[in-house]
């Protein structure tokens, strides 16, 4: 099963098995990692769920769609080039090894 | 050594309480009872994404199983809580066994309000409250042609939404003159009106239900009070929910449609919590007493009740957010609107993509914002600042509100 890296502003990481076609989100709830709020639960409506991809593999991401990049204004952290809402991103095998950063607060 | 904190309701607020009291450092025992059997779930996408087989229910756990052990809740599933004694701070479960507590947290929720029309009791009269009440529906959509919505909330246009993707033959039946009347405000009740009747939903408004009756080919006919009728092979109802506050009534809380409590969720019981749907709360944002049934006031207000457990007092002053999914639309509402004495769009209603911004005295209430986050999260981060917005920059699609509301 492809691996996602949570790493959190204190730079501890976890290793977590992501199935395919689950979202970032997702597999940080299921896994308990802190700092992931997600209050919507997966729908694009809170940006409470905000990482930092790592710069050498944000382009091998999908685009961000229209509504990501309108609530990716509104994360409590600032938007960088590498913002992403973990709930946006759906797992695949490419994706194996992805490292994402927490940031230090979502709401 | 002291009682334990007991959390009674295993939903989105009582698992907030224990995440919230965990992560503020109590070290005390904590307990949490659920009546459902199986681990805690989120409830939106049961009539939502899960209703239409898009997830396993897997994916709808709020924690993974080793959650609980971890930060040492002590999880009772398939256990009810029947009784409390203010007296001796016990609660009695429904096996017979009292339990002490030291706090306790009242999260019950809500549970639907059922039809009461001739015919109620029949087969294949569904509603969507529970896991399984969206399990039994799935399957029995699966082997459907056609299904009848009572109640055009939210629910039940949302299992419309996900029923039409499906291909099945949707009729809505509601009493109001429009659609989630309650909630939104007339625009968007139209806007959803010929989405609805767009992607060929027979919507029938303004009107009841008589009764409800099993025809001779074995299907039920839905009997309208304007005169007619509707055969559909199952009928979804979504008129609302009751509160769970009965166990607080009896134990001589202050109840008033929900379990009444204070800006600190506190109840008239000073060892006594309550948070989230079944509340009768005080909002300091709102300045006013109201009954909320969302995911934000669950969260937010639960919050609150964990810190007040622990004697600390901060009050609960959050913005009310609601969502809706329905086809790929997105719904989201700030602020409570109702008391509105002037509209202003933003958007363009015909492409689909608008927010509908409210005053009051000029004051900024809230927005119902239609595939439109921006201008939500903007709204509420203009609420929740204080930041004033007047009606003409709010139409004016060049002004930036996210800029006026971080600036």
């Amino acid at each position: 099963m492809p691996k996602v890296i949570y790493r959190n502003v204190s730079g501890d990481e976890r290793e977590v098995d992501v199935p395919v076609g689950w979202s970032l989100m997702e597999a940080a709830i299921q896994n308990d990692i802190e700092g992931i709020v997600a209050e919507c639960g997966g729908g694009c409506a809170c940006a409470t769920c905000h990482v930092y991809v790592d710069l050498s593999q944000v382009n091998e991401l999908p685009e961000i769609g229209d509504m990501e990049g309108d609530m990716l204004e509104c994360t409590a952290c600032e938007r960088t080039p590498n913002s992403r809402l973990s709930c946006q991103i759906r797992m695949t095998e490419e994706l194996d090894g992805l490292v994402v950063d927490i940031p230090e607060r979502q709401t | 050594m002291s009682a334990p904190f007991v959390v009674v309701g295993a939903g989105q607020a009582g698992m907030q309480v224990c995440d919230t009291l965990r992560k503020s450092g109590y070290e005390g025992d904590l307990i949490l009872f659920g009546d459902e059997s199986g681990l805690p779930y989120q409830r939106p996408p049961l009539s939502k994404a899960y209703l239409g087989g898009e997830l396993d229910a897997s994916r709808l756990l709020f924690r993974p199983a080793d959650y609980f052990a971890k930060h040492n809740i002590d999880i009772r599933t398939a256990q009810a809580v029947v009784a409390i004694d203010r007296s001796t701070s016990t609660i009695t479960l429904d096996n017979g066994d009292s339990l002490a507590y030291d706090k306790l947290a009242l999260t019950t929720g809500t549970r639907v309000r059922q039809l009461n029309c001739p015919g109620s009791d029949l087969d294949d009269i569904y509603y969507v409250r529970s896991l399984d009440d969206s399990n039994q529906l799935a399957a029995r959509l699966e082997s459907a042609a056609s299904v009848t919505i009572i109640g055009g909330g939210f629910i039940g246009l949302e299992v419309a939404s996900q029923a039409r993707k499906l291909g099945k033959q949707v009729t809505v039946i509601e009493a109001q003159s429009r659609l989630m009347e309650r909630a939104v405000s007339e625009t968007v009740s139209a806007f959803y009106l010929q989405l609805h009747q767009r992607n060929e939903v027979d919507v029938r408004l303004g009107t009841g239900v008589k009764a409800i009756e099993r025809d001779d080919g074995g299907s039920l006919c839905i009997r309208l009070s304007d005169g007619g009728e509707v055969i559909s092979d199952l009928v979804v109802a979504g008129i609302g929910v009751v509160t769970n506050s009965e166990i607080a009534e009896a134990a001589g809380l202050e109840c008033d449609n929900g379990i009444v409590v204070d800006e600190f969720a506190c109840t008239s019981d000073p060892a006594i919590v309550s948070a989230g749907d079944c509340t009768m709360h005080f909002n300091g944002f709102l300045q006013q007493r109201i009954r909320l049934e969302s995911v934000q006031n669950a969260v937010d207000q639960a919050k609150t009740a964990a810190q007040s457990m622990l004697g600390q007092r901060t009050p609960y002053v959050q913005v009310p957010w609601f969502w809706s999914d329905q086809y790929d639309v997105k719904l989201q509402m700030a602020g409570i609107t109702s008391d509105h004495d002037e509209h202003v769009v933003r958007g363009d209603t015909a492409a689909g993509t608008f927010s509908i911004f409210y005053f009051r005295d000029g004051k900024l209430l809230g927005a119902d914002s239609v595939n439109s986050p921006a201008d939500h999260m903007a709204c509420r981060r203009l609420l929740s600042g204080g930041k004033e917005l007047d009606p003409r920059s709010a139409a004016d699609t060049t002004i930036n509100l996210m800029q006026l509301a971080k600036g």
